[in-house]
């Protein structure tokens, strides 16, 4: 298993220069000058060169990239060219709340579904199973920032439970970073419980039609230990599967989330550093969530023989 | 293998590693906090960085100014003890007040006014036609600083206290002989708030605590003049991205001012805790601007044709609503509050409109039915509501036009473009100028012409003989003179067409008091 961890992650560097070739060629290619942004309107075409000049944007793009690719081998992400801050710092700054805020999100999306699909498939065709799917198509169809609005209405502006925005640090307290995050995650977790949802009760009601799920039936086991033991272990693997790939789900939510619930994390980072052309920082960012989505597909890849001793790297 | 209850434990262990490592808060639960929401996201802490009025707004917190102008715009000395100027005006000699320290706890010198004006200088328009009769700028000590000149300078007081960006920005000279191209390294200035870099969160948080060795004025505050009287230990902005939010944040009071409400959310602050009030009354101008290297808008007399079909009002209700404290109209090409200010020939913007005849003078001045292509945005409704309504008024008058709406990024870049339009040029664009910038001919971007022209590159000599003409205006009739003629040749030459003045109110909790009629300053104001 430690081989394929390790092949794996090998394999991440030639994505990562795709990734990174890709994202610097749309971004050069991209209408807008960051230069013009920092300088102000009322800069003179003089300021706004200069400040191009000091931004390295004067310079060709094989060169460009090559001294981005050259300092980044040496982990050096660069440097802001909005707020002369480096990448690195500014991500490190913003990486608490967005791992709060997809770790918390995962974890209460991860409990409420998976007992939700079980008892979909349990009770398929039942009031119960429509219900649940119903559940499934409006975490789907509402979007986002609607949810957000709707819980900030009710939660913080009616009933004054819960702040409207902002973040609280866990070194804060426990209680106070996680109240900060209670709506975010369930705005966020919404649409991640509907997909995880669907997919587990789908996954169990195909293996709950297997050969050996009637043998066992038909040899009298108890029809909780069938599903919990026999069913939801083999369907325990295409859960993982979605839950892995739904991570891209959460990084592209974050943007939205972070920025209704003006939290600091690096999904507003994101949206800032595109609004302005900040290309250093957008770099910086997508290579980050390209390396974190490629992580956690590998554990989700290497958590397989758990669920499944069939499994074997 | 991992096991599933090794696996959870693990999970469990790294939420509590994150916690343990969490970063110790800043200790500010004991202070008397005031929490900002700002216009927009201070991305430029280096004053002389950008002439963004965010930037400028912090920079009037850090940074003391030489002279500040009062509500009615003359300027009053603020770090000046007094100032001379020598019988044939070409020598201004400033001394400065006693108990002036930077944050760093060093005095403010002669030499560090002098560095830090030479820096500011190379960035502002009006610092710059200082530059230009300057012959020499020093510091014979540490109280006093010398302007020598090749020509009078009587507005001397007026440039270095204006509200308009830049700010002059005095700072140590060792940072002040940064490159103004670059961003110095640390913020260090001598106003009643230092900036505390190390909580700097961009695009979020930005923290300013009371400096405690700042000596303020006597006399009482009054617009940026006056004494600067600190009642808060702190004050934190915070960049909330998101209006809606924004006003969820005042009305739960998670914060206490929210510098530019927007329109549509002002009405649900009635009949709750917080005021929604205009404190700035310089306003910004709205206008349309044609490019001149186009055309059909290098022909003056069908620019002309455009302005006569500008009715004001219908810009401003779109812009704005329908609540007339927030706009005025008829407006020239000056801010009213300036002694340029003339109402002459504005009649035009708030008559009804005959569009048939329209049509037919814009033929006759030779248009023929060219593709106009104007730029708009959606990041500030504002600009995108001048730009719908502007395509509209064109269209009604015949002209056939593609409205190009875009975010602010790439319209900002295009309207550097000077190439034609299939090279990504443009014919117009609808934009505003903070009123403070339409004061005076030297802060006024949108009026320089020919070689410091701004996007759309008016070339109208008269009005830039004019310009600087007002330099050495001496008396209020003379400028107010100089003001008349230049409205009157931008009325037929049309460097731009003014839209109207509008004004951004700000929100705050009721319990402030003492938020002064300006720009958000930070002084004077007390949480009651």
């Amino acid at each position: 298993m430690l081989k394929l961890a390790f092949k794996r992650i090998l394999m991440t560097v030639p994505v990562m220069f795709l990734v990174a070739l890709l994202v610097f060629s749309l971004l050069y290619l991209a209408p807008g000058d960051p230069a013009v942004v920092f300088a102000g309107d009322q800069a003179t075409p003089e300021q706004i060169e200069m400040t191009r000049q000091r931004m390295g944007l004067d310079q060709p793009f094989v060169q460009r990239f090559g001294t981005w690719l050259l300092n980044l081998a040496q982990g050096d992400l660069g440097t802001s060219l909005i707020s002369n801050v480096p990448v690195a710092k500014l991500i490190g700054q913003r990486l608490e709340p967005t791992l709060s805020l997809t770790l918390l999100t995962l974890v209460w999306s991860a409990l409420v579904a998976i007992p939700l699909a079980i008892l979909a498939a349990w009770k398929r065709g039942s009031l119960i199973d429509r219900g649940v799917m119903l559940l499934g198509v409006a975490g789907f169809s509402i979007p986002i920032f609607v949810l957000a609005y709707i819980l900030s209405y009710v939660f913080a502006l009616e009933l004054r439970w819960l702040p409207v925005q902002g973040y609280k640090p866990l070194s804060d307290g426990l209680w106070p970073w996680f109240r900060s995050l209670i709506m975010p995650a369930a705005a966020l977790g919404a649409g991640y419980v509907a997909l995880i949802s669907r997919i587990g009760r789908t996954a169990l009601v195909e293996i709950m039609q297997q050969d050996y799920i009637r043998t066992a039936k038909s040899k009298g086991a108890n029809p909780r230990i069938v599903l919990f033991r026999h069913a939801l272990k083999n369907a325990a693997v295409p859960i993982s599967t979605v839950i892995g790939l739904g991570v891209g789900l959460l990084i592209g939510g974050a943007v939205v989330t972070e920025t209704v619930f003006a939290l600091p994390g690096v999904g507003r980072l994101t949206a800032d550093a595109i609004l302005r052309r900040d290309y250093p920082v957008i770099q910086g960012v997508v290579l980050l969530f390209s390396f974190s989505y490629m992580l956690i597909n590998l554990a989700v890849d290497l958590l397989y023989p758990i669920f499944d001793p069939r499994i074997r790297y | 293998m991992m096991r599933r209850r090794q696996f959870l434990k693990g999970t469990v262990g790294a939420l509590g590693a994150m916690a343990a490592l969490g970063v110790s808060a800043a200790g500010a639960q004991d202070k008397k906090v005031l929490k900002f929401v700002p216009q927009a996201d201070l991305a430029v802490i280096d004053p002389h960085g950008t002439p963004a009025y965010v930037t400028r707004n912090h920079a009037m917190m850090v940074y003391d100014t030489l002279w500040g102008v009062d509500s009615a715009n003359v300027p009053q000395p603020q770090m000046v003890e007094s100032a001379e100027t020598s019988g044939d005006g070409l020598t201004w000699t400033v001394t400065l007040r006693d108990g002036l320290m930077f944050h760093d706890d060093t005095p403010v010198r002669g030499a560090d006014v002098a560095a830090s004006l030479k820096r500011w200088m190379a960035k502002d328009g009006f610092g710059k036609a200082l530059a230009d009769v300057l012959t020499d700028l020093s510091a014979p000590d540490d109280k006093t600083v010398v302007f020598s000149l090749s020509k009078p300078f009587p507005l001397l007081p007026d440039l270095l206290g204006k509200t308009a960006s830049y700010s002059t920005g005095i700072m140590p000279e060792r940072l002040a002989v940064t490159d103004p191209n670059t961003p110095v390294a640390e913020i260090v200035g001598s106003g009643p708030y230092r900036y505390v870099a190390e909580e700097r969160i961009p695009g979020s948080l930005n923290v300013y605590e009371k400096f405690e060795g700042y000596v303020p004025r006597s006399e009482p505050a009054d617009n940026i003049a006056g004494g600067k009287v600190a009642h808060f230990d702190r004050v934190e902005w915070y960049t909330i991205p998101d209006p809606a939010t924004a006003a969820a944040a005042l009305q739960t009071g998670e914060v206490d001012w929210w510098e530019q409400p927007t329109p549509d959310l002002i009405p649900i602050f009635e009949g709750t805790d917080v005021d929604v009030k205009v404190k700035d009354r310089s306003g910004n101008l709205g206008l349309l601007r044609m490019n001149f290297l186009q055309p059909p808008f290098d022909n003056a007399a069908i620019r002309e044709v455009v302005l006569k079909a500008v009715n004001q009002t219908n810009f401003m209700l779109a812009a704005v609503g329908d609540n007339e404290e927030l706009w005025s109209v008829p407006q020239g090409i000056f801010n009213p509050a300036s002694a340029l200010a003339s109402t002459e020939g504005l009649e035009t913007f708030v008559e009804e409109k005959d569009y048939e005849a329209l049509k037919q003078e814009l033929v006759d001045a030779g248009y023929k039915g060219e593709t106009i292509v104007l730029m708009s945005t959606t990041d500030y409704p504002a600009i995108q509501a001048f730009g719908e309504v502007a395509a509209d008024m064109m269209r009604k008058i015949g002209m056939n036009v593609d409205l190009q709406v875009q975010d602010w990024a790439t319209m900002a870049s295009r309207m550097k473009n000077k190439g034609d339009i299939a090279s990504g040029g443009y014919h117009a664009f609808g934009n505003f100028s903070a009123g403070a910038g339409a004061m005076n001919t030297m802060a006024h971007t949108f009026l320089r012409s020919g070689a410091t022209a701004f996007d759309g590159w008016p070339d109208i000599p008269e009005i830039e003989d004019l310009r600087m003409a007002w330099l050495s205006a001496e008396t209020t009739e003379e400028q107010a003179e100089i003001g008349r003629k230049i409205q009157e040749i931008a009325l037929k030459q049309v460097p731009f067409v003014p839209l109207g003045l509008f004004y951004f109110p700000t929100a705050y909790k009721a319990n402030l008091e003492g938020i002064l009629e300006t720009l958000p300053v930070f002084w004077n104001v007390d949480r009651v």
